[in-house]
């Protein structure tokens, strides 16, 4: 591994102008779960880390009922999975972001970190997109904002230009009668890479019709990917297995896994119907008032 | 000393639960092993293995790592002394070729790591890449590219015409097997089915890690965290041209071995780089290259057929085993031969193993070694005659079981086994008659037996004048033996566990012993123990007669005393005696001096009850029992603890664990990510069940019992799933995608 | 080679003061600059938890941190467990349990319970199994080790326990 050189810039000023020096290669380390891994690899060699945890806007998490959330990039998950409204009114993000590795990863590994890296498997990313999630951006020319869906472009690459950073994440507040789940499968119950995994929100009525409803995919393409599709066709219908089905067929076609140490392809695709179909289930019974992760 | 005599009397120490020895330093963190040893003049060393499965090394360039600042030295294989074994030379710094992605080619020490790493990634090899071959079917072909361009295969018929891959080939035969098959499709069933099995890997926390030093008149230290000191010792003193007293071992504590840590994969590498820079040196491996450069365990392609008569009694049995040996012959086909149809009363059978070199890390030991493979498939076949004779799968196995004097297929008789015992103990269990409920569960039973292992050992007990002992064993402590062993002690001598103080000598300072393999520390170097423990009895006994004035003979000693016929004054307490030896003579060393001929097997049954999910092909155990005959449990804490242990790694085999290579050789999974071991969320509870058949030959009527549990666990839980969901899993790992595949989901 | 940093951080307790490079873990740190060997190395790479510590309190694998993100925080290592007082309640239960063979594992494990029992004092099986799935241990089957956590949990309920552990 190269060595680097190490800051930990106070304000996002700071932070970018490290960034755009064009004297030195430099990366962001949030929580360094990913990054320290690559670095052993040989994936990356910076001359520069910039420790982006010392910054105050990074590590917040804000919520307000009528703005609704924000998670700080350098948030980790463990703080996001102890926040009490998030726990209360996001539990789809708090299903992705509390299995992302086990309990130590999860002291160290951020949201901001798990998008950034833009992993086809990033667990967060699929909840972020059916949550309907933004991204806030900040670099030399100022700040903008990215949905979630479009942020990740490819394996391990992100809309971010070399001199940006991802500032925070926003979640819109929830809106009634709606619920959101993620699930993946692993091989073994904790620590695993998702060989699939499906994050789904729905909207219901007063009587329980689908009203909106948001499908997204991990680890089966070559980013998280939002199924636009599987979520439109269960909008007007009934909650029901035959609904469900219809979304998980759509959600299957859209998927194109890899075969790989971790999965095979078949595998993969027959795995993205069963969970979009209990993510499903999941979230319908969250949009009825069903248990949420308090 | 018989186990019968002692079975009469209730013990004081053996068969308690104590705490262990190393528990304080342990959760300390004060205990050191083979990774924290640090010397003044510390230097780093790294090794530089061969990025290609298959290839001829045409020339190494360490000149630009040499030059590099902050390098002290840089080895090959042209630093190692001309000596016999090419073999294990090779493997520890290979000459003209690499056989497998990992290989050693050179190795660094610089004065950082570092600086090591960096300078090992400069030295410039060229290779002549080769065709590999990575299936241990494709290299038994006649076209496979060979490793060993003259290694034939030997067999009893002597050395094949050709070379091979096949390193040899072993046949036992017993009685007439077409006429046992004749029976059987007359008159009943046959079974016949293929099975494969993955490499898989120890799976030891602890890396390996070797710091060696030389004195300047030419005496080599290594600490190492190492099975077998000795073993280790034997190694350098070869590889190095060296007497063996020139060469000293010191035993760290070992981090987890399980049988990867018989072997030196880089104290040899130590040792040279030590001398060459005048410095000590310390090699620690990363978790990648213990994946790709140490000992694991082979896979296997196996062929079982199996013939009985209609009410239930086997008539025939048939194996072929293929294992691979890795880069170099010496996969233990033997194991595998005596283990597979072992718990059985087989009247005709035949059995052909073949050792077939291939292109990954050469294979060594891992807790019963090339057994869980035959048990995976052998008792699958008798699962399925079982069930098409309309048998009760453990009623089956109880008709036709091992009894004494049960002659084996490969010759041997069972002698002083508990099969029986095991298999009515399982029978009788409530996990077997318990109701299990619901869509897509099922139970299953696997029954095997390890043969374990005596070998030397040696024990010096000395007596200190307050009439505690210190009791010094050449026999690594991997779990626990250190505190089963002095419990040996203290029974024999009449004392209590804290006047007995063990430690683990260094091969300087205490007599040869076998590595700590086997299964045999408990039950081997416990007879040395006690025989040692005797020798002091005996020594003592001859003081006490001094001071008597009577003869020696007419001294006994019984529960923590020496007396002398009937006469109340001529008493002495273990300590009052110890307190005149100074007086009588001088120190009294007891010496134990054994090699274990004969030795007690181990017979295990397991039940297991699984789900499967079938719409994910998930597995969950939903209740396990292991069931063993352990002969006499030493510390019942302990052996609970090694049949749990060997349970879970067993449920590793079964569903989770197993090597990916590539068809260039390239192994895709060397990280505990994609290697995966089960957590703690994944490994159920285990209920234990110790019967104990005493083994007569051992004082107390131990058996080895760490390496049986590590075997039932693929074959019981495979023989669930086919209850669960109606499918005969023929490879392992069972993974989620193949048992969906298998299901025709997918 | 970068240039070192000084790095000031409380660790077990104590004011301590290290140089470092950058690129050097806390890990390495612990182990090879300041002699706390405890603390182990399994993997590297955050999949065994052998190198488990408390950085604030907070579990994290000490093999991800870099030595300089330490700088002004609080450290915890097996070596800080036990105190004047003698072996922490949780080392205590774990010897008491018989809950190690090799004992690798065991510093990272003994880290991981007490950041488990800092939070919740009385997790049920599946939590703490769920809790310590990121520190892997070979040799037990981990039966013995979600006993000791309970019974450590028992043993810090007690009155006399309360001074903070």
């Amino acid at each position: 591994m190269k060595p680097f050189e190490y800051q930990a810039p106070t304000s996002i000023t700071e932070a970018i102008a490290l960034l755009a020096d064009k004297g030195k290669k430099a990366r962001p380390l949030a929580g360094g779960t990913d990054l320290l891994v690559q670095l052993r690899h040989g994936l990356f060699a910076p001359d520069l880390l910039i420790d982006i945890k010392k910054i105050s806007e990074f590590s917040r998490i804000t919520f307000d009922p009528a703005a609704g959330l924000t998670v700080g990039a350098a948030v980790t998950c463990a703080q996001l999975c102890e926040h009490p409204d998030a726990r209360r009114l996001y539990p789809g993000l708090i299903d992705a972001a509390s299995i992302i590795g086990g309990s130590a990863i999860q002291g160290r590994a951020t949201l901001g970190g798990n998008l950034c890296n833009a992993a086809p498997s990033a667990d967060s990313v699929p909840a972020m997109i059916v949550l309907n999630a933004t991204c806030a951006i900040a670099g030399p020319e100022g700040s903008r904002t990215v949905p979630a869906d479009a942020f990740c472009t490819a394996p391990g690459k992100t809309v971010l230009g070399r001199d940006e950073l991802l500032v925070s994440i926003h979640f819109p507040p929830p809106t009634p009668n709606s619920g959101a789940c993620y699930r993946r499968f692993t091989p073994r119950l904790e620590m695993d890479i998702a060989v699939a995994g499906a994050g789904v929100w729905v909207a219901l009525s007063d009587d329980y019709g689908i009203t909106d409803a948001r499908i997204a995919l991990s680890a089966v393409a070559p980013t998280p990917l939002f199924v636009e599709p599987a979520g439109a066709v269960l909008i007007g219908q009934a909650p029901t297995e035959a609904a469900f089905a219809e979304a998980a067929e759509l959600a299957r076609q859209a998927a194109s896994p890899i075969e790989d140490v971790r999965g095979t392809e078949a595998q993969r695709r027959h795995l993205v119907g069963v969970l979009v179909k209990r993510a499903l289930r999941g979230a319908v019974s969250r949009a009825k008032g069903g248990e949420s992760h308090d | 000393m018989s186990a019968k005599r002692h079975a009469t009397q209730p013990f004081h120490v053996v068969g308690t639960r104590p705490p262990r020895y190393d528990g304080a330093d342990k959760v300390t963190g004060r205990a050191l092993y083979g990774p924290d040893i640090s010397l003044p003049g510390l230097l780093h060393g790294k090794v530089l293995r061969s990025p290609h499965a298959h290839a001829r090394i045409l020339s190494i360039d360490t000149s630009r790592a040499e030059a590099l600042p902050g390098v002290y030295g840089v080895v090959t294989a042209q630093d190692l002394p001309e000596t016999e074994d090419q073999t294990a030379r090779d493997h520890v710094l290979a000459s003209d070729k690499a056989l497998y992605v990992g290989h050693s080619i050179a190795a660094v020490a610089a004065s950082t790591l570092h600086i090591a790493e960096q300078a090992a990634q400069i030295i410039e090899v060229e290779y002549e890449v080769l065709p590999a071959v990575v299936d241990v079917m494709e290299a038994i072909k006649d076209s496979a590219p060979l490793l060993h361009e003259t290694m034939k295969t030997r067999s009893l018929a002597g050395e094949s015409q050709t070379p091979s891959n096949i390193a040899s080939h072993l046949q036992h035969v017993k009685g007439d097997p077409a006429k046992g098959f004749a029976e059987a499709a007359d008159d009943g069933v046959i079974v016949e089915r293929e099975f494969r099995t993955a490499m898989a890997h120890q799976g030891y926390i602890e890396p390996h890690a070797a710091t060696a030093e030389w004195s300047t008149d030419g005496h080599l230290t290594v600490y190492t965290t190492t099975q077998g000191t000795f073993s280790i010792r034997g190694h350098l003193a070869e590889l190095l041209n060296l007497r063996l007293s020139q060469v000293r071992v010191v035993p760290t504590e070992v981090g987890g071995a399980f049988g990867g840590k018989n072997d030196g994969y880089i104290d040899v590498a130590t040792a040279l780089l030590a001398r060459k820079t005048g410095q000590p040196v310390k090699i620690v491996m990363t978790r990648a290259e213990v994946f790709l450069a140490t000992g694991p365990a082979p896979g296997a392609f196996i062929r079982v057929k199996m013939g009985a008569t209609h009410d239930g009694r086997i008539t025939a049995a048939q194996a072929e085993l293929y294992y691979e040996a890795g880069a170099y012959p010496g996969a233990f086909v033997g194991a595998a031969a005596n283990v597979i149809f072992g718990p059985y009363d087989i009247p005709h059978g035949q059995i052909d193993g073949y050792d077939v070199v291939v292109n990954k890390p050469k294979t060594a030991t891992y807790r019963a070694p090339c057994a869980p493979p035959v048990c995976f498939a052998a008792e699958q076949v008798i699962d399925e005659l079982a069930e098409k004779i309309g048998l009760d799968p453990l009623e089956f196995r109880i008709r036709n079981c091992a009894k004494e004097g049960t002659r084996q297929v490969n010759g041997s008789a069972h002698t002083d086994i508990g099969c029986y015992e095991v298999l009515k103990a399982a029978r009788g269990h409530p996990h077997y008659s318990a109701p299990l409920e619901g869509p897509h569960r099922g139970r299953g039973v696997a029954q095997t037996y390890w043969g374990n292992w005596g070998a030397q050992s040696s024990c010096t007990v000395s007596v200190n004048a307050d009439g505690t002992v210190s009791l010094i064993t050449g026999s690594v402590d991997l779990s626990g033996t250190r505190t089963s062993l002095a419990m040996q002690a203290a029974e024999v001598l009449g004392l209590t566990l804290e006047q007995v103080k063990p430690s683990v000598g260094d091969t300087d300072s205490v007599g040869y012993a076998d590595t700590s393999a086997g299964s045999r520390t408990t039950v081997a170097t416990g007879i040395a123990v006690a025989r040692a423990a005797q020798d002091v009895i005996a020594q003592m006994s001859a003081r006490a007669a001094l001071l008597w004035d009577v003869p020696a003979d007419t001294v006994a000693f019984h529960q923590g005393a020496f007396t002398a016929g009937q006469d109340a004054d001529k008493r002495f307490s273990f300590a009052e005696l110890a307190a005149r030896l100074s007086e009588t003579g001088g120190p009294v060393t007891g010496v134990g001096n054994v090699d274990v001929r004969e030795w007690g097997a181990s017979f295990g049954t397991h039940i297991v009850d699984v789900e499967v999910d079938p719409e994910t092909g998930q597995v969950t155990i939903l209740r396990y029992t292991a069931v063993q005959d352990v002969g006499k449990a030493i510390h019942p804490g302990h052996v609970e603890g090694q049949m749990v242990g060997g349970v879970v790694q067993g449920i590793g085999l079964a569903l989770y664990e197993g090597y990916v290579y590539d068809q260039e050789g390239q192994l895709l999974n060397p990280t505990l990510l994609d290697y995966k071991l089960p957590t703690a969320l994944d490994a159920p509870p285990v209920e234990t069940v110790i019967v104990e058949v005493p083994y007569p030959k051992h004082p107390f009527g131990a058996r080895g019992v760490g390496e049986t549990p590590i075997v039932p666990p693929p074959a019981a839980i495979a023989n669930a799933i086919y209850r669960a969901v109606g499918v005969r899993m023929d490879q392992i790992p069972m993974t989620p995608a193949r048992i969906l595949k298998k299901m025709g989901v997918i | 080679m970068t240039s070192k940093t000084v790095v000031s951080a409380t660790i077990n307790g104590e004011r301590v003061e290290f140089l470092c490079e950058p690129h050097q873990s806390l890990l390495e740190c612990l182990r090879d600059i300041l002699g706390l060997t405890g603390t182990k190395e399994g993997c590297n790479d955050g999949n065994c938890g052998a190198c488990s510590v408390l950085l604030d309190g907070r579990l994290v694998n000490s093999c991800l941190v870099l030595g300089v993100e330490v700088e002004g925080r609080t450290v915890t290592t097996v070596e800080g467990l036990a105190d004047w007082r003698g072996l922490h309640p949780i080392q205590q239960a774990f010897i008491e349990e018989d809950a190690l063979q090799c004992g690798f594992c065991t510093p990272g494990i003994l880290i991981a319970t007490k950041a488990l029992l800092d939070r919740e004092p009385d997790p049920s099986e599946e939590r703490i199994r769920t809790w310590l799935a990121g520190n892997l241990c070979r040799c037990t089957g981990y039966e013995v080790i979600v006993r000791a956590v309970r019974s450590a949990a028992a043993r810090l309920a007690q009155p006399g326990e309360e001074v903070a552990r």
